[in-house]
């Protein structure tokens, strides 16, 4: 041992007492450690684990009318990775999950950036004021974009009344644009704080040393905010795009035939069609779609900030 | 004197209400190692900040090799900052550090290559370059953030505490290094520090600060011996007030009868102005020695021990002598055995009557 001073067993000392006795890790250390979370542990398992295994054995059964043949079977794979149907919702759905989450993070930094290089004593009233669509109910968020983007919506009769259109825009909602905007509404907050949160922790003398050593305002943030923030990015995009990329109720209400997605699919094998295997299945699917498509924009994006550095 | 590298002229910084520095005039000439010396609170932060540009003054000037640099943004002064917890990048290695402010040159990358590998050496971290932030200790930390510094060749390095979070033993080493480092690359040196030795053993000059006001710049010995304040001298280590009534006065020095001590040489310190007729004096605890045989000199009082700590190499002890309101502060070194005086023990002490020195109040 290097560090030990020479003449000393440091072995020997009553300290070292303690550490591993024969007994394996029933004794200790590690015992002990998962004595503590088990409680945690058992409820994460039977409320996340148990039931994703379940529907992952159900994807390799068959639905056989009302009872269910448990021989294995890739079918129901099959179709989920080939009718055109699937795979056009599926697709759909991680665009718009994509476009949702992007947008997010784009706007959710310069926010957080903000209330925390700027945002002074008043911070949490800000991050408060960020919070405050959140309280109320999700449908209600959903319907009101309705008003908003419809016919005779807001947006129409705003742009009408100003003279900058003469008849109704049709296109504004129920279709995938719709679905964007009232995700990116609803999912907006939960991208600044963890990018805020990020921001926090930054030591600004290191920003400060930035700019003694030469850089501007715009180099500083490329070398120094954005590659330690990045953390806090990723982040944000992953808790934004994760969930929207399953999401059932926004295209469903204002996403017309156009704008529907996976989850919609999924649902109706679930319901109406019943045939479970294939609804586990195309759930197993997009899930496996949705963490790749994630897991490549977070290494595209770190090449990026990278390479901008 | 040739021209000032730095030139302060009437500075001042106001928080709000809160007025920072007061009109701070100071000139630090090329090559200089410099110190800012003062407590906690003092300004010497918000002054170095504002050479560097992260503060605004609210009035005044800067210049810095005969250029104003007022208005100008850190990145377009002729200076670098060590940080005060060094503000080494986490996310960069050793030698991605060092090469952060070389990549504005463009040099090519074999040039870049060589100033990097040269500046670690100078820091002695030649095999470090690799390593990240993270693997390096306090006293490695802050050798990379000299090295990221000076492989800029800036025209001034301003240091902010930098030895301040290190270990004792660590610190020492370093304030040697410091002096040896700043004599090879003979850049002007600003450092700050609340450290009355660090300053003393690594300054050519010092300017003393309290409450935003320099209150004096000399050299440590000028500074040391000659405190033109009660304030200074308390600050750099310990100090014996009196007071005496003032006999004669010339350019350079006081007769002062000083009770006791009988009549004594202070030396008047530059911009003395006599108040009255009376003055505070001080004399420093090392010029107080015990006699340890009989001696047949004037220039000795008796006292009792009131009080000593033990310090190894000295004993640093109190004690009262008859006529004075205040114990007397004696440092002795240990070789006669002043670490074995009991309390209550009579002693001998001896001064030389010209080492007085006559403060301001
Ligand atoms: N940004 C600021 N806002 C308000 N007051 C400040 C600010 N920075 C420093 N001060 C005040 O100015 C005084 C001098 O601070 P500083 O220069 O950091 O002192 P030092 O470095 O000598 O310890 C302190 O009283 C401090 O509280
Ligand atoms: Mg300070």
């Amino acid at each position: 041992m290097a560090a030990a001073s020479p003449g000393r067993e440091p072995d020997q000392s009553p300290l070292h007492r303690t550490a591993p006795a024969p007994g394996g890790w029933r004794t200790g250390e590690a015992a002990s450690g998962l004595a503590l979370i088990s409680p945690t542990l058992l409820y994460a398992a039977f409320l996340l684990l148990l039931p994703i295994l379940i529907v992952f054995a159900y994807s390799f059964w068959t639905q056989d009318f009302l009872t269910i043949d448990h021989t294995f079977t890739l079918a129901n794979y099959r179709a989920a990775l080939t009718e055109p149907i699937y795979l056009d919702l599926l697709g759909r759905s991680l665009i718009n999950a994509l476009s949702v989450s992007v947008l997010a993070v784009l706007m959710a930094y310069p926010l957080a950036y903000f209330i925390s290089f700027y945002g002074g004593a008043s911070k949490n009233l800000w991050l408060f004021l960020i919070t405050v669509p959140c309280w109320t109910s999700y449908l209600l968020r959903i319907m009101s974009w309705k008003i908003v983007l419809g016919y005779n919506g807001v947006l129409n009769s705003g742009l009408m009344r100003l003279g900058l259109i003469d008849k109704p825009i049709e296109t504004l909602v129920y279709n995938s644009n719709a679905v964007i905007i009232a995700l990116l509404h609803s999912w907006l907050a939960f991208a600044v704080l963890p990018i805020f949160v990020s921001l926090e922790k930054l030591d600004r003398s290191l920003i400060e040393a930035a700019h003694d050593l030469g850089d501007t305002a715009v180099q500083r943030f490329l070398r120094i905010i954005l590659p330690l923030t990045l953390p806090g990015v990723t982040y944000a995009f992953l808790i934004v795009m994760i969930p929207t990329v399953g999401d059932y109720i926004t295209p469903k209400l204002i996403g017309g035939s156009d704008g529907v997605m996976i989850a919609t699919a999924i649902q109706a094998q679930f319901g109406k069609a019943a045939n479970w295997p294939l609804g586990a299945a195309l759930s197993i699917t997009t899930m496996i779609a949705a963490s790749l498509l994630a897991g490549l924009v977070v290494l595209v994006g770190r090449r990026l900030v990278r390479a901008l550095a | 004197m040739t021209d000032p590298m730095i030139a302060i002229h009437a500075l001042e910084k106001s928080y709000g209400i809160y007025k920072a520095l007061h009109a701070v005039s100071l000139d630090v000439a090329p090559g200089e190692f410099f110190s800012l010396l003062g407590p906690s609170g003092c300004g010497k932060t918000t002054l170095l900040r504002s050479i560097a540009g992260f503060e605004t003054p609210s009035a005044g000037d800067i210049r810095i090799d005969g250029e104003s640099v007022i208005g100008k943004a850190p990145n377009q002064r002729p200076t670098n900052m060590v940080f005060q917890n060094y503000a080494i990048f986490p996310h960069l290695s050793v030698a991605e550090n060092v090469a952060y402010g070389l990549k504005r040159l463009k040099l090519s990358p074999s040039e870049e290559k060589r100033r990097v590998s040269e500046a670690l050496d100078q820091v002695r971290l030649g095999s470090y370059g690799e390593r990240r932030a993270q693997q390096l200790s306090g006293g490695q930390r802050q050798r990379v953030a000299l090295a990221r510094a000076l492989v800029l060749r800036p025209k001034v390095l301003l240091l902010d505490e930098p030895l301040s979070a290190l270990d004792k033993k660590l610190r020492e080493e370093m304030q040697v290094e410091l002096r040896a480092l700043q004599r090879a690359v003979g850049i002007t040196f600003v450092l700050v520090t609340h450290d009355q030795y660090e300053a003393l053993a690594l300054s050519d000059r010092i300017a003393v600060m309290f409450a935003g006001r320099v209150a004096q710049i000399a050299t440590p010995k000028e500074i040391y011996q000659h405190p033109q304040s009660r304030e200074v001298a308390a600050f750099l280590g310990g100090m014996n007030f009196l007071s005496g009534r003032i006999l004669n006065e010339t350019a350079t020095s006081l007769s002062v009868e000083a009770g006791r001590f009988g009549t004594v040489a202070a030396t008047k310190p530059a911009g003395f102005t006599r108040t009255g007729e009376t003055t505070a004096l001080g004399i420093r605890p090392e010029r107080l020695r015990i006699l340890w045989e009989p001696q047949d000199t004037p220039h000795q009082i008796t006292g009792t021990v009131v009080d000593r700590d033990y310090f190894g190499e000295t004993t640093h002890l109190r004690i009262r002598a008859e006529g004075l309101d205040e114990p007397l502060s004696v440092i002795e070194t240990n070789s006669f055995g002043a670490d074995d005086l009991p309390r209550g023990a009579t002693v001998q002490l001896a001064y030389d009557p010209e080492a007085f020195v006559a403060l301001a109040d």
